[in-house]
């Protein structure tokens, strides 16, 4: 690799549109908005004004995160994200583990089927499945017409499973591409030593494979865990009024609330969950012996 | 456990396992149901109600004639291609810097870069529509003719994309053999002719790869694009989103369909143009 000053001319050339968009249009946004996060509405002659501020103020938008109401918002978030994670998980893993031992000509075609609808729109993707689920759909229709003769009737859609069943139906890809490449690059050596020296299956999986793809299934539970928790397509589509997460708050922040500071606040407090997380992974990443994810 | 498998089944071969195959099986209708409902009712006669009524092709001509439905995919498409299109530019030459060069504060830089990628979108979103509107840039550009007022979203899309374009590049960098680049300078070639006849030519499966990311991204995006839109500015997500609020109709449908039919060509191409790239390591 070549010192920057070496060719300082080549070095600016094909840095400089990146960094000023970085700059720019990334890391000037985000300061400003933890400036904001800091600040109030100002107060005009008694008034409040609706699209002035007054800067730096204080920390009263993050004291204002510690209401039980926002809290329990945050709680809420968390545990959902954590329910979807664990679910994608669970049915993910066996997923990949199947894949990675089909006949070789049949896994880039299994691949591509389970990662296509994670291509395709987000919001299409939701529309599709609030319509199956609902009412009428293929689904809620169903059920509907399974309950009719006991006179019971059930709505899917605006209930807890609802909104924690799309997270997982949205997210899946996320958690089984990681675990594919790890268990794709796992020595099956180790499997069939472990089993030739008299482990069982259970033993072998808990004992060696579990162990050797922890790093992936650490990136997968990151991948899956951060987005479900910025989420808010999907608790506002498939939720009821009651199944608010943080990301629905932000969103109304910004929107029909109209309280830009504590929006901002919100939003570096689920940054600040982010980087947890990360740093968590970070850890786990580095203090563990398995196959690499990437 | 080795007791209750089928003969012939060997205690390795797990694909062949039949409540793994079970699995994957009802996971793929899962995941493809609601898509294939979606696409189904596209041809549904009936305009409402989720009933089926009959076979047709109406809703095609329709969509295409409903102006809104129109104009929002028009501009979500304009929309990916100017992204693409830059985005596919400098993150491509901020690869090239990157594996390049030595610097100052290089592992901040890095981080920096993958902040993108790693931070929940709706504080990007947000960031971004504070940012725009604090500028007057959302003033600004909203009052220009199109294409221009689309400029608030192409920028944010901008900032999303080139880092995946980056990291998709450099990761094909890493097989350059450098002495390629070198023979090509002893030979004569500058700066500038060794770049494009040596380094463009390899990193091409990786650009072309990047830039079809790119592509899907800005295409798919809902978040970001709902945050910095400006108020007359529609692309298709958020049509869809305002559609799905009022009540659909399955002109709807029939837009998805060719929005996952793109979605769909442009992953498999980009997939296509990767493969023969692994097998050659």
């Amino acid at each position: 690799m070549e010192d920057w000053k070496r060719n300082g001319r080549a070095f600016w050339t094909l840095g400089s549109p990146a960094t000023f968009w970085l700059v720019v249009f990334f890391l000037a946004p985000l300061a400003y908005l933890l400036v904001l996060s800091f600040s109030s509405k100002a107060v005009i002659d008694g008034q409040v004004s609706v699209n002035d501020y007054a800067y730096l103020t204080g920390i009263d938008n993050y004291v204002r995160t510690l209401n039980p109401d926002i809290i329990s918002i945050f709680l809420r978030t968390l545990w959902w994200s954590a329910l979807a994670t664990i679910a994608c998980l669970l049915v993910g893993y066996p997923i990949a583990f199947a894949i990675c031992f089909m006949p070789e000509r049949w896994r880039p075609l299994a691949l591509l089927l389970i990662v296509l609808p994670f291509w395709i729109n987000l919001l299409i993707r939701t529309y599709a499945l609030k319509t199956v689920l609902g009412a009428r759909g293929l689904v809620g229709g169903s059920l509907n017409a399974i309950l009719e003769p006991f006179g019971m009737q059930a709505d899917i859609i605006g209930t807890t499973p609802a909104v924690i069943f799309g997270l997982v139906y949205v997210f899946l890809p996320f958690m089984i591409l990681p675990l594919y490449s790890t268990i794709e690059r796992l020595d099956k050596s180790y499997l069939e030593a472990s089993l030739d020296l008299g482990a069982s299956q259970f033993q072998t999986f808990y004992k060696v494979t579990l162990p050797l793809t922890m790093p992936g299934i650490v990136t997968g539970l990151i991948l899956v865990f951060i987005p479900c928790l910025g989420m808010f397509l999907i608790s506002d589509e498939l939720g009821g009024t009651t199944s608010w997460m943080i990301g629905n708050v932000i969103q109304s922040q910004f929107g029909s609330s109209n309280d830009w500071p504590f929006g901002s606040a919100l939003s570096f407090v689920l940054m600040l969950l982010t980087i947890i997380v990360l740093f968590i992974q970070w850890y786990v990443q580095n203090h563990s012996k398995g196959v690499g994810a990437q | 456990m080795a007791t209750q498998m089928k003969p012939g089944v060997g205690p390795l071969e797990y694909g062949r396992r039949r409540w793994l195959q079970a699995l994957f099986a009802v996971t793929l209708i899962v995941l493809y149901v609601p898509i294939f409902v979606l696409i189904a009712f596209s041809f549904n006669q009936q305009n409402r109600g989720g009933v089926w009524k009959g076979f047709t092709l109406e809703n095609y001509p329709k969509a295409w004639q409903n102006q809104s439905i129109y104009d929002a995919m028009v501009n979500s498409l304009t929309i990916a291609l100017v992204t693409t299109l830059i985005a596919t530019v400098i993150g491509t030459m901020v690869a090239v810097m990157m594996w390049r060069f030595r610097f100052p504060l290089k592992p901040a830089y890095e981080a920096a870069m993958g902040l993108p990628i790693v931070i929940p979108e709706i504080c990007m979103g947000v960031a971004l529509l504070l940012f725009f509107n604090s500028t007057g840039l959302m003033g600004f550009f909203s009052a220009m003719v199109w294409p221009f007022n689309l400029s608030t979203i192409i920028i944010a899309h901008i900032a999303f994309c080139f880092p995946f374009v980056a990291i998709v590049v450099r990761s094909r960098l890493v097989g350059f053999n450098k002495q390629l680049e070198e023979a090509s300078r002893d030979l004569g070639a500058n700066e500038w002719q060794t770049f494009w006849q040596v380094l463009v030519p390899y990193m091409k499966p990786g650009i072309i790869a990047g830039a079809l990311l790119a592509f899907t991204l800005s295409l798919d995006d809902f978040v970001i694009t709902f945050f910095t839109a400006g108020p007359e500015t529609v692309t298709f997500p958020v049509k869809i989103y305002s559609m799905v609020k009022t009540g659909v109709k399955y002109e709807v449908n029939a837009a998805s369909t060719i929005l996952i039919l793109i979605t769909i060509l442009a992953t498999v191409l980009a997939m296509k143009l990767q493969a023969p790239e692994k097998s050659g390591h």
